[in-house]
């Protein structure tokens, strides 16, 4: 075995072989240089010297991480209280479940306050038997639960801009979050009203005051479509559709629909504004790519980002996310010299179908000024386009489905900043 | 439908689109499957509001045009997107026609939308945005109309219902390119 403190090189500027996670796991080569820093425990520290607090009905995170939350909440359109979108700060996770009270927001109309001794689930149209459920009904079916990201179809649009705009991760990527979600497999409800054979569609509201609706493919519906109840083991929360959302797994978030309250059976679809005017993709000729569902293969390091500075050279570890709305994820690549050279990053097991993958690589920085970035690649074989291959297949005016690679760009004084290379 | 026959219907929509590897599962838990859906009864459904199809499936009874949509957009609509659908502070709804394949494309009801029949539904759905519903039947197709006129769509006086709104041409109605299915 290889000593750990002298790890093979993998590729140019430092970066390390992924095998020295595998093996001699992560922990020693992060914290090597942090070892020196801590002094010796000669007392007891203040809060070793009586009880600590009782227990708690439901547990917060430490007051110290207060200033943790979600990036942009609050900020609507005039005149449009309670639309608009909130973060998830990426920069400031691990691991890839995002805690439900940071999962990023996207509402139409704000959010509702659904009665759930009220809240009704109509499935109708092209169906044999119109039914409506009751959430007690719901809550007696068969569930499944999945470990899967949602993602808005407008994240990382910022990425776009014509000139590298200074903002950080999750300001950048945010609209990215993965749970864990419980619930029914809509294939089920639909079995039950009986789907006719002119059936090709659904259109699916929300009990919310715009009522958003979109049209979903009923293949979509009987292949892995849920209607989630629980996310992170317990009940959704309000903003992510409390009492029971849809949740299509790599499909553009949009599709998701929040608040669920009406399925309709149809033989096409709907065309909705949500459709049609808004999450098509506008391409350099007026032409515009429509139903563009699945959320492509992407990553990006969320450590070093902007916000967390190097303070001296030594070793780090490049840790973040990947994921693809076509499957698993197998393999992601780091590049500490701009994209002249990359070394393949270790994956957190296990590597979940339609899910954030976690990843990691050892670098040594010398110091000096450079170049961070990732790409995945799916198990479709899809690989993350470099920026200009994005901009020359889907031009500049297209604010969907944005999955290029990202450069964070390490000065000598160890800030990072968002850059183009 | 017979049971066999909705099965069938099932093998076929699943292994069309090669999604074979998830129906064992679901099929499997279908089988403890409680059956507690209540039937809708035929009052529930016609007091149902249904998404508003491009063919006009869905439209309600009711018309209006542009001269009686002008007066709907000026009391509910025009603070928050301009007068006449332009210059206000939310989406931008008249005009632009010709500028999606230019450097700064704008995207309006105009220029962008590909089904008239789509700005009924959103309207009823989700306008006014502080008073959704409030508009009644009439209104919204007034409404309608008046936008279509404002972008040189429709006349003046040509009154919008559920038989003259399924028949209006977009102009980028053949803009969009299917991606799905192939």
């Amino acid at each position: 075995m290889p000593n750990p403190l002298t790890p093979l090189s993998a590729a140019a500027n430092g970066l390390m072989h992924r095998r020295l996670f595998l093996k001699a796991g992560a922990g020693l080569v992060g914290g090597s240089a942090l070892l020196t820093a801590q002094p010796a425990a000669a007392t007891r520290a203040a809060w070793m010297k009586a009880p600590g607090r009782p227990m708690s009905r439901y547990g917060a995170p430490s007051e110290y991480e207060s200033s943790v939350g979600r990036i942009g909440f609050g900020v609507s359109q005039p005149g449009t209280t309670g639309s608009g979108a909130s973060r998830t700060p990426l920069e400031y996770l691990n691991g890839v479940i995002t805690p439900s009270g940071l999962h990023f927001e996207r509402h139409h109309s704000g959010v509702p306050d659904i009665d759930p001794d009220q809240y009704q689930l109509l499935i109708h149209g092209l169906v044999e038997r119109p039914l409506k459920f009751n959430l007690e009904s719901l809550v007696r079916y068969p569930m499944v639960t999945r470990t899967q990201f949602l993602e808005c179809s407008g994240n990382s649009r910022a990425l776009l801009n014509r000139t590298a705009a200074p903002l950080g991760c999750g300001e950048i990527h945010g609209l990215v979050s993965a749970s864990e979600w419980t619930g029914v497999p809509l294939s089920i409800l639909l079995d039950e009203a009986g789907v006719t054979t002119q059936g090709r569609w659904l259109v699916a509201e929300g009990g919310d005051a715009a009522m958003m609706s979109r049209s979903v493919p009923l293949a979509k519906a009987f292949d892995d479509a849920l209607v989630a109840l629980y996310q992170n083991g317990e009940r959704l929360r309000p903003e992510n559709g409390y009492p029971a959302r849809l949740f299509l797994p790599g499909y553009e978030g949009n599709m998701s629909i929040k608040w669920l309250r009406r399925i309709a059976v149809t033989a096409r679809p709907a065309m909705t504004r949500d459709e049609t005017s808004k999450y098509t993709d506008l391409q350099p000729d007026g032409t515009a790519r429509m139903f563009t569902f699945d959320m492509a293969v992407k990553s990006v390091i969320t450590s070093p980002s902007p916000g967390l500075v190097l303070h001296q050279p030594g070793l780090y570890q490049i840790s973040g996310i990947a994921w693809s709305g076509r499957g698993k994820i197998a393999r992601v690549e780091v590049s500490a010299d701009s994209g002249k050279s990359w070394a393949e990053a270790a994956l957190d097991e296990p590597v979940m179908s339609k899910c954030l993958t976690r990843f990691r690589a050892a670098w040594r920085w010398d110091g000096g000024p450079t170049s961070l970035m990732s790409r995945a690649i799916d198990e479709a074989g899809k690989v993350q386009p470099a920026r200009a291959a994005y901009l020359e297949d889907n031009g500049p005016s297209t604010s969907y489905h944005c999955n290029m690679i990202q450069a964070w760009h390490v000065a000598s004084n160890g800030d990072v900043t968002n850059v183009y290379v | 439908m017979s049971t066999f026959s909705r099965r069938l219907l099932r093998w076929v929509i699943r292994c069309s689109i090669g999604a074979c590897c998830a129906s064992g599962v679901g099929a499997a838990l279908a089988e403890s499957a409680p059956g507690l859906g209540v039937a809708l009864s035929e009052a529930e459904l016609q007091a149902t509001q249904v998404s508003i199809m491009p063919n006009g499936d869905g439209l309600p009874p009711g018309l209006g045009d542009a001269v009686a949509g002008q007066t709907v957009y000026q009391i509910r609509c025009m603070a928050c997107h301009g007068e006449e659908g332009t210059g206000g502070i939310n989406d931008r709804l008249v005009g632009g026609a010709g500028s999606l394949a230019s450097s700064r494309p704008i995207k309006t009801v105009g220029s962008y939308w590909p089904y008239a029949t789509t700005l009924f539904d959103y309207v009823r759905r989700a306008m006014p945005y502080q008073t959704p519903g409030a508009l009644d039947d009439d209104e919204v197709y007034a409404v309608t109309a008046y936008l279509l006129y404002l972008n040189d769509i429709v006349g003046e006086h040509d009154a919008m219902s559920a038989t003259t709104l399924p028949l209006v041409r977009m102009p980028n109605r053949e803009g969009f390119v299917r991606v799905y299915p192939d």
